[in-house]
């Protein structure tokens, strides 16, 4: 760990936070920073900080800044979050917090990665939504309570921050895999009505690289910060999978 | 960094399980049908292979190889109904089998200790 290069002088209890930030891309080291403790701050309030008060050249992405955006997730002491909702006094281990970029996404700078594959790959699972209706018909009739309905909806308040694409495992091994993100959102589709390519967007949900690589470890899941499963969408999925394997489908 | 295994979650304990356990599995099988086509072979070679068996180091890993089997045996039907039952909700995982499926491991290996205690 490098030595502590700048710090913001401490509060007058004069209790200090360590924040080590990764800097560089691919290639890159961390960077020790220490701001003043804080009663109530997120994590995102002290990268703010750093960047305003110690480091400006520090590059890192927010929005909203309150849940909405998932811009500003990061991996923060080794897990997956929003920043913008984790509490430093909940996620520090002994008064230091060690920030990187997501994990299993190209590094672009400092905490910025670059999403374009993680966006690719949504639209490579049939992600895209393709009516049938025009402007000019009435709404679909979809009822709220059908079993369809109620499996798309579980999934459907995705806002693809990418916490769970950055949690798995098999999205690190096999580069190709679509990851929970995009499965999730191939299993909303599948399951609605309105949608003209279901069949597409299942084939291409179960072809190589889809829902049969997932290996159920759940990491999406523990870590998604709307309380979303992809798991259980893939789950999905995969029984699709092998009502069509029987129907000789594939 | 990366994520740690320390910041692991149950469901990932159980990916772990169920995998250490099935390689155990891998190991053991050929082993085994080694002895029994030994068995077709002589019996003296036999009496050797099961004398070697019954010295209390390679007891101690017989008995950590059924307690890994019954582990794959729980893990693996939770496995089975994540992924082909439906989910009793949104995140519905089952994961109270993994503990259920340690018991059941757990359970087994005393049951096998018992017998083997008891000659």
């Amino acid at each position: 760990m490098n030595e502590v290069e700048r710090t913001v002088p401490a509060t007058e209890e004069g209790r200090s936070l360590t924040v080590r930030i990764w800097r560089g891309a691919q290639d890159g080291e961390f960077v020790s920073y220490a701001v003043p403790w804080r009663a109530n701050q997120t994590v995102l309030d002290v990268v703010t900080e750093i960047q305003r008060r110690i480091e400006p050249a520090l590059a890192y992405r927010f929005s909203c800044r309150v849940g909405v955006c998932g811009s500003c997730a990061m991996t923060v002491n080794g897990k997956p979050r929003w920043t913008c909702r984790s509490h430093v006094g909940h996620v520090h281990e002994d008064g230091v917090l060690t920030l990187e970029p997501l994990r299993n996404l190209p590094r672009i700078k400092d905490l910025v990665v670059d999403m374009s594959g993680f966006f690719d790959k949504w639209q490579q699972a049939g992600g895209r939504f393709s009516g049938t209706a025009t402007r000019h018909d009435p709404p679909a009739a979809v009822d709220p309570y059908s079993r369809k309905r109620r499996l798309a909806d579980a999934a459907i308040e995705c806002i693809n921050c990418g916490v769970c694409h950055a949690a798995c495992d098999v999205v690190a091994w096999k580069p190709d895999y679509l990851g929970p993100a995009a499965l999730n959102r191939a299993w909303t589709l599948v399951n609605d009505e309105r949608h003209a390519g279901a069949r597409d967007t299942l084939k291409r949900a179960l072809a190589d690289g889809g829902c049969c690589a997932c290996h159920t470890q759940g990491g999406c899941m523990a870590h998604c910060p709307l309380g979303l499963s992809p798991t259980g969408s893939i789950a999905g999925l995969k029984r699709l999978a092998l009502l069509e394997f029987f129907k000789g489908g594939r | 960094m990366g994520l740690r295994s320390a910041d692991r979650h149950q469901a990932y304990l159980a990916f772990l399980g169920h995998r250490i356990s099935g390689l155990a599995l891998a190991f053991f099988l050929p082993l085994h049908f080694l002895v029994l086509g030994l068995a077709l072979e002589g019996q003296a070679r036999l009496d050797g292979l099961l004398a070697f068996a019954a010295m209390p180091a390679v007891k101690a890993a017989e008995w950590a190889l059924v307690v890994l089997l019954a582990l794959h045996l729980g893990l693996g039907l939770r496995l089975l109904a994540v992924e082909f039952l439906a989910w009793p909700g949104a995140r519905g995982a089952r994961l109270h089998w993994i503990g259920r499926a340690a018991g059941f491991a757990l359970s087994v290996g005393l049951v096998f200790l018992w017998s083997i205690l008891r000659g």
